[in-house]
């Protein structure tokens, strides 16, 4: 078990090192001078300069790199160009507004998922399987963003039941926010409960073909018992893995959901952030969120043994 | 039975989407550029059967042009991940040693990063454009690539075949070519189907960020962006180009399913 943790963690150090080098060499592919960019026409040669060697531009890559990294170590992400605020609280308000829509989506879609899943494999080949698998097929499918569109289309516009935009955080006026939120989240909650159904649905016809599960019906366990006890505690842990890297890509990937709700999250920061070459956010929320896809990874893998006590038991 | 049903639904649609790519290089109903600002945001008629946008051009017009751009890219993306990857990812199973290592560490951070925010990534660097995203995306698949070839090809060069190539005396690249590669072709043929429907998927994603194909250049993703606003009075707007995406992802996951099916007999047993 210590064994196990140890292995894995020890993985992880080489991988966060090398995730850090390909977000400093990104942004400095970016063509173009960051000092000129702050200075537009207005600077003087001598100005520049300056700045330059404030921000330690003058100086080799191995030893900007290190600079930037050790700061980063810290939690100085250093600051906006845009507007000079500091980079991380600015990272970390507006992923809190991300990570509450992911993680009520994924806890949402993982309930149906692995329900349903499971029960499509219970009656494997039927109609009811059937029907959950061409159901599946056609959600995933449909791209987040044409689904959100759809579901504002038709609750927002048609229906009117919700505000089509605009936020207004929890803390503010907690049932207005639901309001926001339901959107969101029910979008990315439908998409992903299709992904986990499918890898539930698998696992679950592996464990069911298992010969403790024919032992487990011949002592007399009624089917709901079998598949409760026995059936989903053994499917869950393909799913565990899977629920992980969902969980990473959204976060990656949000940036898409939340314009299409103008909710102001992290993936919004960094677009918008990409469109005013405010290169200092650019790079703390591609190593931000590089580095939670590590840790949010490393905590599932971590996790794991607890819902299969075979790994790690060497 | 249910391999040809997907076969079944799933080569029209495809066909449909690719087939109105390839018509649009040759001909359009209108100019997908031409604005006629008098004819802006008409619902569907006869002349225009999608409709027309906030410029008033043809939706059509525009849907087909996307075609054309999304599977051109969704295609260049996938090959240029499946010969990038399969150069790496060869070598690294054929080579082993120090040289395979390095190269799967290289590979294992690759993969730690979320495929979509290196693609986003790299689009900053690289700036919007055509070129950019079959570059950005196809980077960002290569990982994949590389790892189940290098897994192919580790299981591979224990058969007998592959060592009674190298007994009488053929050269590794002779073997890797002659013997090796023609039995990758089911892993990669299943991936790049897969590869296809995401690369399809991205572009479109980027698009409507507005990082992907600029416009006034025609694609899903930026039509669907450039509609939002207008919702509420022209929702063909939103429509046509979500459900094209739709189709297209619908048609690629169904080949994808049959082709697995067929080529790896142990998941169709299930």
């Amino acid at each position: 078990m210590y064994g196990y943790v140890a292995r894995r963690l020890a993985m992880t150090l080489p991988t966060l090192l090398l995730v850090s080098v390909a977000v400093f060499g990104l942004v400095r592919l970016i063509p173009g001078d960051p000092v000129q960019l702050m200075f537009g026409d207005l600077g003087t040669l001598e100005q520049m300069a300056v700045a330059r060697a404030a921000l330690g531009l003058d100086e080799g890559l191995p030893t900007q790199f290190w600079r930037w990294l050790s700061s980063a170590a810290t939690g100085d992400f250093g600051a906006s160009i845009t507007n000079g605020e500091a980079v991380l609280p600015l990272i970390w308000s507006r992923f809190q507004v991300s990570a509450s829509v992911v993680l009520v989506a994924v806890t949402i879609a993982s309930a149906i998922g692995v329900a349903v899943g499971t029960i499509a494999a219970w009656r494997q080949n039927s109609g009811v399987d059937l029907t959950i698998v061409a159901l599946t097929t056609l959600i995933l499918s449909i791209p987040t963003f044409w689904l959100g569109l759809m579901l504002l289309l038709l609750f927002g516009v048609k229906l009117g039941w919700l505000p089509v935009i605009g936020y207004v955080s929890v803390a503010e006026d907690p049932l207005q926010a639901v309001a926001f939120l339901v959107l969101p989240i029910a979008t990315l909650a439908l998409h992903e409960s299709g992904v986990i159904t499918r890898m539930a649905r698998a696992s679950a016809i592996d464990v069911l073909r298992l010969e403790y599960i024919a032992h487990a019906r011949a002592k007399g366990l009624s089917e709901a018992r079998v598949l409760i006890r026995h059936v989903l505690p053994n499917a869950f842990a393909p799913t565990w893995t899977l629920v992980g890297l969902i969980m990473g890509n959204l976060l990656g990937g949000i940036a898409v959901t939340e314009t299409v709700f103008s909710l102001p999250g992290l993936g919004r920061l960094m677009v918008d952030a990409v469109f005013g070459r405010d290169y200092p956010v650019v790079q703390g929320c591609l190593l931000f969120t590089a580095f939670l896809y590590v840790i949010v990874n490393l905590m599932i893998d971590l996790l794991y043994p607890l819902f299969d006590p075979r790994v790690g038991a060497e | 039975m249910s391999r040809w049903i997907g076969l079944l639904i799933g080569l029209p649609l495809f066909a449909a989407m690719g087939g109105m790519g390839l018509v649009a290089f040759f001909w359009t109903p209108y100019d997908p550029r031409a604005a006629r600002i008098r004819d802006r945001l008409r619902g569907p008629s006869a002349d225009h059967w999608f409709g027309t946008d906030e410029f008033g051009r043809d939706v059509l017009s525009r849907l087909m042009d996307g075609a054309q751009v999304s599977f051109t890219v969704a295609l260049s993306t996938v090959v240029f991940a499946i010969v990038v990857g399969t150069a790496i990812g060869v070598t690294a199973g054929f080579l082993r040693g120090a040289a395979d290592r390095v190269i799967m560490a290289c590979n294992d951070a690759l993969l730690a990063f979320p495929g979509i925010l290196l693609a986003l990534g790299l689009m900053v660097a690289l700036g919007p454009g055509q070129f950019s995203i079959v570059l950005a995306l196809g980077l960002a698949y290569t990982p994949s690539v590389v790892r189940i070839l290098r897994g192919t090809v580790l299981s591979l060069r224990e058969k007998e075949y592959v060592e009674a190539s190298r007994m009488i005396g053929n050269s590794d690249a002779y073997t890797m070519f002659r013997h090796v590669l023609p039995n990758c072709v089911a892993p990669i043929a299943v991936l790049a189907t897969s590869m296809f429907g995401w690369a399809i998927l991205s572009e479109s994603a980027l698009s409507f960020l507005g990082l992907g194909v600029p416009p006034p250049a025609a694609t899903w993703g930026n039509m669907l962006s450039s509609g939002r606003p207008y919702m509420a009075w022209a929702e063909w707007l939103s429509l046509a180009p979500g459900l094209c995406i739709a189709i297209t992802l619908l048609g690629v996951n169904l080949l994808g399913d049959a082709l697995r099916d067929w080529l790896d007999p142990r998941m169709a047993a299930s």
